[in-house]
């Protein structure tokens, strides 16, 4: 048990070192530091000293771990663009899109889960090929498509609904949030909606599909040759065993919600990491690059680590090569 | 005495042939395939013929008017007949545009799967056929790539493309993101191609190969690779719509194909600045075009995993 645990652990920090390298190949060979520092007309002199100053000429393994370091303590230096540190401008951001994402996957669960179940079991009815028809619409249209719809409908036309920014924030020490005002849920809906989409139509299916096969299964027999009553069978038994699954994916669909948002930002212009982040694409910020990529990776790999480590305390075949007959 | 020789008819042609299997006879069968490539038949052909089809040239400065500039669609009030779709700020023929804009979306979403097709058929066949390190090396990579968003690996690389080459010519900025959408995609290839040549490897046909003599990378390109394509083939099909999606996102977002040769995507950026006065047919139309291009090679692939799979017949 403690190999495997061990043997994952080791899996994450290679993949944390192999995007740091990425990184740090960004920082290196893309684009000149000195003479972004600089600027065009710098005397040779002071290029020397600014090269000796950032380190350039020391070996490329004294460099990398400097960076790794640095990246550690979340120091990414300046962007090229907003002449800021890196590192404030994502802790300004990242409670935008962390509130986005939370409420997109929470929407997602709550309609996915009551809708994959309905379709499940009143398979064949109207309502239910509704259902598989608007959930493969939603699997198949594109998430900016989504949102400019929405805002067509909620906001151009019926005007009910704002489209723009995140509204009134209040801030709670460095953390703004925007679930503390009216306002506030306002400018939450269409984005958390648009974002949600995607994945609600996603647990939509897989509920429906577990669920049809755990219907068939031989203890849900059994349960209805006991006489227990259908809301019983269904939601006592047959739904239980279908969450576990459920559950994992959605895990697994969180950081891709908080990579998706890049998209729903943009639609929305809601001020979160995403919005930084295409803007740092779109003028080859390589800094603010560098940080969002080692932060999504973070993000990803403890994501994916928490997944495995809970199957293994889920999933008892997983506890493998235990000494036989040792009782 | 005479012995009847069995005289083999003269074999069919390969059009005959087709029109007489299994493939042909399921794609009769089925309403939603025919339907499907009617739809992605049309849009490709209007994409490709787009400088004859197109009632109007929207990239002719000479024969905008300004005049003309954001007409609605033919059926309402005030539009015009000869703007059958309406017109956008410029007074450019949107119907016209979508059919410039989907061929850019095509080539785009064509190339970048033909792309990542022969990174990934090659780098799958590699590892199942050597095996070991070669493949240990190459499916972790695969599991990284996999771990994370397709969408967020093609910024990526879009954005390193931008900061390598800040000057780019367009020509440069369709390779970038041509690149960036493949190197997205190869992995699904490479999985693929991996698993079934694991499978076809250790077969008689490729033991006796090898006793006879033949090079390994002869009996990997001429005897294994043709019999793991067909998978590929679906696969293929179904990224198609996969590309031309990630296409539009890119270029929604405004890292995509240059300004100067708008893609669908592109001019729904562009449409998504008049939502709000009102000017819808400027996002709309080029968002449905999207979506049904996109949702035809779907179904057509979907039925094609069907068609092509033995145990489903």
């Amino acid at each position: 048990m403690l190999v495997f645990i061990l043997r994952r652990l080791a899996q994450a920090v290679i993949v944390m070192l192999a995007v740091a390298f990425i990184a740090f190949m960004l920082f290196q060979y893309v684009g000149d530091p000195v003479s972004n520092l600089l600027g065009q007309d710098a005397t040779q002199e002071q290029r020397q000293q600014l090269r000796r100053d950032l380190g350039l000429d020391d070996s490329f393994i004294v460099q990398f771990s400097h960076f790794v370091a640095n990246a550690v303590e979340g120091e990414f230096g300046l962007s090229l663009r907003q002449g800021r540190k890196v590192s404030s401008l994502i802790v300004e951001r990242f409670p935008a899109t962390l509130e986005l994402s939370v409420t997109a996957g929470v929407i997602a669960l709550l309609m996915g889960i009551p809708l994959g179940v309905y379709s499940a079991l009143r398979r064949g009815s109207f309502g239910s090929q509704l259902m598989m028809t608007l959930s493969l619409l939603g699997v198949s249209l594109p998430t900016f498509l989504i949102g400019i719809l929405l805002i067509l409908l909620f906001a151009v036309t019926l005007k009910v609904l704002p489209s723009f920014g995140r509204g009134d924030v209040v801030m709670l020490g460095r953390w703004s949030t925007g679930f503390l005002t009216l306002d506030g849920w306002k400018h939450l809906i269409l984005p958390g909606f648009t974002l949600a989409v995607f994945q609600l139509a996603l647990i939509m299916r897989l509920v429906r599909a577990e669920m049809l096969e755990v219907l068939r299964a031989d203890y849900i027999k059994f349960a209805r040759a006991r006489g227990l009553p259908n809301r019983a069978v269904y939601f006592g038994h047959a739904l239980k065993n279908t969450l576990v699954p459920v559950i994992t994916i959605t895990g697994l669909q969180l950081g891709s919600l908080i990579a998706f948002s890049i998209i729903t930002e943009t639609v929305f212009q809601w001020p979160g990491m995403g919005l930084l982040f295409i803007q740092a694409v779109q003028f080859a910020d390589i800094p603010v690059m560098a940080a969002y990529l080692c932060l999504i990776a973070l993000i990803f790999v403890i994501i994916n680590l928490g997944v495995d480590l809970l199957y293994f305390a889920v999933d008892p075949r997983l506890r493998i090569e235990r000494p036989a007959g040792g009782h | 005495m005479s012995i009847e020789v069995p005289v083999p008819a003269a074999a069919p042609g390969r059009w005959a042939r087709f029109l007489d299997g299994d493939v042909w006879h399921s794609f009769k069968n089925s309403p939603m395939a025919i339907t499907a490539a009617v739809i992605a038949c049309i849009c490709v052909f209007c994409a490709v013929f787009a400088n004859w089809v197109a009632p109007h040239n929207p990239f002719d400065l000479a024969t905008l008017d300004l005049s003309d500039a954001r007409l609605p669609p033919a059926w309402m009030d005030e539009g015009k007949r000869t703007f059958l779709l309406g017109t956008d700020d410029q007074g450019r023929d949107i119907l016209s545009a979508l059919m410039f804009g989907a061929r850019i979306s095509l080539l785009v979403g064509l190339a970048s799967v033909l792309v990542s097709l022969l990174v990934g058929v090659s780098l799958g066949l590699l590892s199942g056929f050597v095996g070991g390190k070669v493949d240990a090396f190459i499916m972790r990579i695969c599991d990284v790539m996999l771990s994370f968003p397709s969408i967020l690996i093609a910024l990526l690389i879009d954005g390193v493309g931008r900061a390598m080459f800040p000057n780019a010519h367009d020509t440069l900025a369709f390779g970038v993101l041509i690149v960036a959408i493949s190197l997205t995609g190869w992995v699904q290839y490479a999985r693929t191609v991996r698993g079934s040549t694991l499978v076809e490897r250790n077969k008689e046909y490729v033991q006796a190969a090898r006793v006879i003599g033949v090079s390994p990378y002869r009996i990997m390109v001429r005897h294994v690779l043709p019999n793991v394509l067909g998978p590929v083939l679906v696969l293929a099909t179904i990224q198609v719509a996969a590309a031309i999606i990630t296409e539009a996102t890119l270029s929604f977002l405004g890292v995509g194909v240059p300004p100067t040769s708008p893609s669908l995507g592109t001019l729904i950026r562009i449409g998504n600045d008049f939502l709000f006065s009102g000017e819808w047919w400027i996002t709309i139309f080029p968002g449905a075009m999207l979506v049904l291009i996109a949702l035809s090679v779907n179904l057509l692939g979907d039925w094609l995993r069907d068609a092509l799979n033995p145990r489903l017949r």
